[in-house]
């Protein structure tokens, strides 16, 4: 399957095993942490969802079923690398150690978010973590990655910069202009598509007529790679190898990571509507979940009494941080004219005030302000 | 007293670029043919010979491109300077220009606030047909976030874009193609910036105010020079900065004068006119003499063959005043 046929797709045997060079990969303790991190991400998708069908949340989007990938290539980075996100790669933030109440501000949108409540659930954006704002558009963040690679060039940084994206993206402009840009300046960027079958409603036999979309590297003069997406082993191998080109100067990677999107789209989303049940169904045997914890027990790693242990932390941790993030207020309404432009212009000063004399008219009267 | 030297708009812009490019090392201009070739219009000329194809590059063919990638630049800490070649062209960039690059303050809560500046000639005048003569300027400073700046003069379009240059917000810079040739003035050779929030008071009158920016500054001199030899009295004001635009001084100006007419080359119909007559009205009614006015291109797409008949001329503007000067 793989284009460049020195990376292998998978690593990962049915019966947890691998081969020895490929155990180096990764060793145990961090086998332990990347499991702890998985079940987090598999917690928070549950716990959230829930919260969301309550009504206490307004909006949220699972990632379960994909956390190899965004694990494995946060895994690769170094902590100042930036990672260009869409919405569904939660267990990025999460091996970056972003603290879980500054997730949880954010989703919820209170006055504690750093982003101030500006938009929707999941949109996040943590500059000290490395993570770019996230917008919903999809595909404006790949030229981001490109330019980024190229000023960490220019100012020697040694940076490398990687973009997530999904494979309905691949059919946007903005992928064919970043991977074009990026071949031609050579820029250490790393484009890692998560293929997981659908883009909302629309599989991806309608996205693209080409056997892969791995292929479409070639067009552009970069390596491009398919892997098992759900294979953490072949993800970080893939991967790994893709930044350490970028480092030493070698240019960028296109990687086209299989996996399988469990859950709906967004909560808005009804899946049973254009896919049968025993779909996902299927694929709950290729679980990256499932297949690391059958690969940490084949070393010896990871009783069930530390799976449970780990799930029942996750889940306590979880409930008691939403309760302590539901309580903060609302963002202060003045932060609604905040961080237009640096300074507010002379418009929308006038329009912030002429509010708050409607504001103060209302000041005495029972019902609320709408 | 510094030095000055006679230049044209193209000069002035060159020499602000390269004093930039000097003063910041992390500057680097982006876009189609302006590093070796010098920019279609030679406003880059020079520059990648100085600085190097790393800081003065010329990119594959792709405005949103150019834009994207500006953007990613900026978040990696350099100061990307992009040009559209022509602003007819800069529709496929709008996503990341609209999208991009005007919400990041906001919507990061203003963790990141990449600084690029897009230079955009714009206009007709020059037998360009539909796809080098447009103005598409209301587009952006409709949408907060983005400064929107016109130069109108060789003076004026160094120390703007110098300004541009420093700003800690997004500009869209907007450079009359139009006269980068024709408009010819003195021009210190030093570093100096124009303000950017403010519009300037060209010529000072007492019976109409003529308000525009751009190629239309000029035009609109000429239309208060045949103005004065019928007796009137036209005061001229050069907007500069469409976003934000400096209200105070045309509520100003036009307490003083009762009387008011916008003039810009985009189409009437939602033209930047509209805003202008709108919140003018609004905030000095009782001072008014007359309706406020608007003079600006057909809403027809721009013409090729019968573009002088689509561009306001300044003896059109003079038939407008006449009228709004004896309401």
């Amino acid at each position: 399957m793989s284009v460049e046929p020195d990376v292998p797709f998978a690593l990962l045997n049915a019966d947890g095993s691998c081969e020895p060079e490929h155990r180096e990969l990764i060793d145990d303790a961090d086998v332990v942490r990347v499991l702890e991190t998985l079940w987090l991400n598999r917690v928070m998708d549950q716990r959230l969802l829930t919260l969301q069908r309550q009504g206490r949340l307004g909006f949220y989007m699972t990632s379960t079923g994909e956390e190899a990938t965004t694990i494995g290539a946060a895994f690769c980075l170094r902590d100042d690398d930036p990672i260009f996100l869409t919405y569904r790669e939660l267990g990025s933030l999460l091996w970056r150690g972003i603290p879980l109440e500054m997730l949880l501000n954010q989703l919820i949108g209170n006055g504690q978010d750093i982003t101030k409540g500006r938009q929707m659930p999941i949109h996040f954006c943590f500059r000290e973590w490395g993570v770019p704002s996230i917008s919903s558009p999809v595909g404006t963040q790949l030229p981001h990655a490109t330019g980024f690679g190229y000023a960490a060039r220019l100012r020697g940084s040694g940076q490398v910069a990687l973009a997530f994206l999904g494979e309905g993206t691949a059919s946007q402009g903005d992928f064919h202009t970043a991977l074009n840009f990026a071949g031609v300046f050579r820029t250490p960027s790393i484009f890692v598509i998560r293929n997981n079958g659908y883009a909302i409603s629309t599989p991806e036999s309608l996205q693209t007529a080409a056997e892969s979309l791995a292929v479409r590297g070639r067009g552009y003069g970069i390596p491009g790679i398919r892997i098992d997406g759900n294979d953490f082993l072949a993800v970080i191998n893939a991967i790994g190898q893709a930044v350490a080109r970028a480092r030493a100067g070698e240019g960028p990677t296109l990687i086209e990571a299989l996996t399988y999107r469990i859950g709906a789209h967004s909560t808005a989303d009804d899946p049973s509507a254009y896919r049968s049940a025993d779909e996902p169904e299927r694929w709950r045997a290729l679980d990256p979940l499932e297949r690391l914890t059958t690969h940490a027990r084949w070393r010896g790693l990871w009783s069930a009494e530390d799976e449970q242990a780990c799930k029942a932390r996750c889940e306590s941790r979880i409930v008691e941080l939403v309760a302590s993030c539901e309580a903060w207020p609302p963002p202060p309404l003045e932060t609604m004219f905040q961080d237009v432009t640096r300074d507010p212009s002379l418009q929308l000063r006038r329009q912030h005030e002429r509010y708050l004399e409607y504001l103060r008219s209302r000041r005495g009267e029972t019902h609320e302000v709408p | 007293m510094s030095e000055s030297q006679t230049m044209n708009m193209i000069g002035a812009l060159n020499q602000a670029l390269d004093l930039y490019m000097e003063r910041e090392t992390h500057a680097v201009i982006l876009g189609e043919d302006v590093g070796n070739f010098g920019g279609v219009f030679r406003v880059t000329a020079g520059l990648q010979e100085k600085y190097g194809v790393e800081r003065v590059m010329d990119t594959p063919l792709s405005e949103a491109g150019i834009a994207g990638m500006a953007i990613g630049m900026a978040l990696g800490g350099l100061e990307p300077i992009a040009e559209i070649q022509f602003a007819d062209f800069i529709f496929p960039a709008v996503d990341q220009i609209v999208n991009e690059l005007a919400k990041y303050r906001y919507r990061s809560g203003g963790q990141y606030a990449p600084k690029v500046v897009i230079r955009a000639p714009y206009g007709g005048g020059i037998r360009g047909g539909h796809y080098h003569s447009q103005s598409p300027e209301v587009y952006f400073a409709h949408t907060p976030g983005l400064r929107v700046v016109f130069p109108s003069n060789p003076y004026m379009a160094k120390g703007l874009l110098l300004a541009a240059l420093e700003c800690a917000d997004p500009v869209v810079f907007f450079e009359p193609k139009r006269i980068y040739r024709a408009s010819r003035g003195d021009v210190p050779l030093e570093y100096y910036t124009v303000p950017l929030d403010r519009a300037w008071i060209v010529r000072p009158g007492s019976d109409a105010t003529l308000v525009a920016w751009g190629s239309m500054v000029p035009m609109c001199l000429e239309a208060a020079a045949l103005a004065e030899g019928e007796g009137y009295d036209v005061e001229v004001i050069d907007l500069a900065s469409l976003a934000p635009y400096d209200a105070v001084a045309l509520e100003r100006s036009v307490s003083r004068t009762g009387r008011m007419l916008v003039v810009h080359e985009a189409p009437l119909t939602c033209g930047f006119g509209a805003e202008l007559a709108a919140s003018v009205q609004e905030a000095v009614f009782t001072k008014l003499e007359a309706p406020v006015r608007r003079l600006g291109g057909f809403d027809t797409p721009f013409p090729y063959t019968l573009e002088h008949h689509y561009m306001p001329t300044a003896d059109r503007i003079l038939f407008e005043l006449r009228e709004l000067i004896e309401y």
